[in-house]
């Protein structure tokens, strides 16, 4: 989202997009729910669907369920048309050609991350699910977290241990539709644990691993409804954002005391899951030193994960204004810095025009230099 | 649940949704159904049925402490019987819309204060409520929704709840629900599908809501986990909001309040007070509200508000003042009188917060 372009698409950019509807209009769905440990019922709730569709008319078959899936599956499961999966080299596999040759308009397959044995069609189930969709056949599938390629260093960290199949994410980001199937910790240890952990300290630790990754789950949904959000907005043309997600600029200049501001930028970018931008308007006059502080800003800035934005424009203000203006920023950091003379001038200094012309956005001004009481 | 202890504290899990219709009174039937097959004694305080059928047939096999009937101005209310349910003593409550505002009458205003009579009483209490009615998203709500929520709950309410769980669909199989008949009746539908229900409203709020349940998750987490992640010589943020009598002072609480609670921070809320002038109601109704917020209150006296309130944050150790955007002047250089902009020149160690109205969407 850093290039401004990307809001008005050419000519190219638009017949691509016809096609990839086109493309998209004779494709299946996929759903997915997604849960952040096994035992939070997402097997239950893709069935609990499969049944609804089915009852309402819909043509649904059962590809693949989790073999330690719980009882309340197996009654779901009995009513029912399954398509029995494949024995390659004694591992179970679902059986493409035989759900291909049935093409029903729905079909349900557990466990995503599952990796076919050595010889079949394809070496993961995603990619067996991605040739379903293809075929213009539905898929409602089920996924943990721990999977999800990208996320899997982060959830490691956590679990202290490392899962072997995975599915990359930009697979589940292409999902038509994304639901989080959600559970307090505890529920997922008295289930999956059949004598329950040894000890009540041991409980604690795995119920505390469990929060966390059910937080990283929750604010993956999120980002993905947040994508999708934009997305349709931008097909729509409609250039507004929905705030629902904290977008912070910070402005830095050669003086103003860029360490602090970046750093409350990415912590208040943090805490709020939100991004950080980081612009400066190109200016001319740069003496060396001041050239050498802004290099080692936006290096800084950089190291913060934020996104960094050269701006020209005659009149800085409004160079970071219209920007802000575009990329649905909810609050700009400015420093008392880009003050001059404001007490022998009768019209409004820089910081005052951000307060009076940032329209819905808050204005967080900062003090020059590092004051009483910061600490960096 | 152990019974040798007989005072505990009862716990309280709150089922959210984004909106009518997701599933949230029918997960709190399911869950309710599990425990009772598991042992438990569970009863029905309150169920809004809302005519759904498979909702409906969730009650069944389930205890039900019936409704009573209260008088007001001459016509008959139905609300949920707390005194019945804590005669009864159940181990379980299930009690749907925690946000309720109880009819004039009744011993308490919020469902919620009856909730907490109930937890207070030993009974655990399972409950519904949505994202839109939480207190510091409303203005928020507003702007994504266009609508006014009046029925809001404060956020250290929603706080105290030992779990809060996500019922999460997508905005797309709501819709059909809402097509199909299952959430409003027919002319009902219609209508919330043209207001509330557009798709795009929908996942504004649906992602609202799974970012406030991360957030609710998050601050849960035993300090371990937040140790990790801080720098531990990190400084203690006070945020100062200042109130005035104008309408903006409620957003500003809110928004104050919301950012307090993400950084952990300690909040005041100060208004200033001119020995000249009368005392406004609408500033005390302001500071009352910033107290149901949990923030405290302070009303200085001077007849100089920026200084009086740039000398407070000296002395309490303020980092960061909160205060509402100014409304526009006709001519520019009178701006510079205007406090906000006094403040932004006197507080110059201090970071300044200028608060604007969201647009509108």
């Amino acid at each position: 989202m850093t290039n401004p372009e990307y809001r008005r698409p050419s000519p190219e950019q638009l017949l691509r997009q016809v096609e990839a509807e086109e493309q998209r209009r004779s494709r299946g769905k996929l759903k997915v729910f997604l849960g952040y440990a096994s035992g939070v019922g997402k097997s239950y709730r893709m069935l609990d669907e499969g049944r609804r569709r089915k009852a309402r008319g819909e043509d649904v078959v059962v590809a693949a369920v989790q073999p330690e899936a719980p009882s309340e599956v197996a009654g779901l499961l009995e009513t029912m048309e399954q398509i029995p999966r494949r024995m390659d080299l004694s591992s179970p596999c679902i059986d493409v050609d035989a759900i291909l040759r049935r093409k029903p308009r729905v079909c349900l397959i557990d466990g995503l991350a599952y990796r076919n044995p050595p010889g079949s069609r394809n070496p993961e189930r995603w990619q067996d699910v991605e040739q379903l969709l293809n075929a213009g056949i539905s898929v409602i599938t089920t996924i943990n977290l721990q999977y999800i390629a990208e996320r899997q260093k982060q959830v490691e960290a956590i679990r202290g241990k490392s899962a072997r199949d995975s599915v990359p994410e930009s697979f589940i980001r292409s999902a038509d539709e994304i639901e989080i199937v959600d559970a307090p910790p505890e529920y997922c240890v008295t289930r999956t644990q059949d004598a329950g952990p040894d000890s009540p300290m041991e409980t604690a630790r795995i119920e505390q691993q469990l929060s966390e990754l059910r937080e990283i789950a929750l604010l993956l949904a999120a980002e993905v409804v947040d994508h999708q959000l934009e997305e349709y907005l931008r097909q729509q043309g409609i250039e507004q954002s929905y705030g629902t997600h904290e977008r912070i600029l910070v402005c830095v200049t050669p003086r103003s005391n860029a360490s602090l501001m970046i750093h409350r930028g990415q912590r208040q970018a943090e805490r709020f899951h939100g991004d950080l931008h980081v612009a400066y308007v190109e200016q001319d006059d740069l003496s060396d030193s001041d050239r050498d502080t802004l290099r080692d800003n936006l290096a800084a800035a950089r190291a913060a994960n934020a996104q960094v934005e050269i701006l020209h424009g005659e009149d800085p203000v409004s160079a970071i204004l219209a920007f802000a203006e575009r990329q649905g920023i909810t609050q700009i950091f400015v420093g008392h810095s880009l003050r001059s003379g404001w007490l022998d001038n009768l019209r409004p200094n820089p910081v005052e025009r951000f307060i009076l012309d940032a329209e819905g956005i808050d204005v967080r001004i900062f003090p020059h230099a590092a004051a009483p009481g910061e600490h960096e | 649940m152990s019974p040798e202890e007989p005072r505990r504290q009862g716990r309280l899990k709150i089922i959210l949704g984004y909106a009518a219709g997701v599933g949230k009174t029918y997960k709190m039937l399911d869950e309710g159904q599990q425990l009772k097959a598991s042992g438990h004694d569970v009863v029905i305080g309150y169920f809004e049925p809302h005519g759904r059928q498979d909702t409906i047939a969730k009650t069944e096999g389930l205890e039900v402490v019936p409704r009573r009937i209260i008088e007001y101005r001459g016509k008959q209310f139905e609300e949920m019987d707390t005194p019945a349910i804590l005669a009864r003593k159940p181990e379980i409550s299930l009690v749907d819309e925690f946000p309720h505002t109880n009819v004039p009458g009744s011993e308490r205003t919020k469902r919620w204060e009856d909730v907490f009579i109930m937890l207070d009483e030993g009974i655990d209490v399972m409950t519904t409520m949505n994202i839109q009615h939480l207190e510091s998203l409303n203005d928020r709500m507003r702007e994504i929704t266009g609508v006014q929520v009046r029925e809001t709950i404060p956020d250290w309410v929603v706080k105290r709840a030992d779990e809060i769980v996500m019922v999460d669909l997508t905005p797309g199989a709501l819709l059909n629900r809402l097509a199909r008949g299952v959430v409003y009746a027919p002319e009902k539908a219609r209508q919330a599908r043209d207001n509330f229900f557009k798709e795009t409203t929908l996942a504004a709020l649906r992602e609202m809501a799974l970012r406030q349940v991360a957030h609710e998750v998050d601050v849960r987490q035993p300090e371990a986990g937040e140790l990790k992640r801080q720098d531990v010589s990190e400084h203690r943020e006070r945020i100062l909001i200042y109130v005035t009598e104008s309408p903006t002072s409620a957003g500003l609480i809110r928004r104050g309040r919301r950012v307090a609670d993400y950084l952990k921070a300690d909040c005041f809320a100060v208004s200033v007070q001119s020995g000249r002038a009368e005392p406004q109601l609408a500033i005390e109704q302001h500071l009352d509200f910033a107290r149901k917020l949990h923030i405290d209150t302070r009303v200085l006296e001077s007849e100089d508000a920026a200084q009086a309130l740039v000398d407070f944050a000296h002395r309490n150790g303020v980092t960061q003042i909160f205060l509402a955007k100014p409304p526009r002047v006709a001519l520019p250089f009178l701006s510079k009188k205007q406090v906000v902009m006094r403040v932004v020149r006197l507080a110059k160690d201090l970071q300044v917060t200028v608060v604007a109205e969201r647009r509108r969407v």
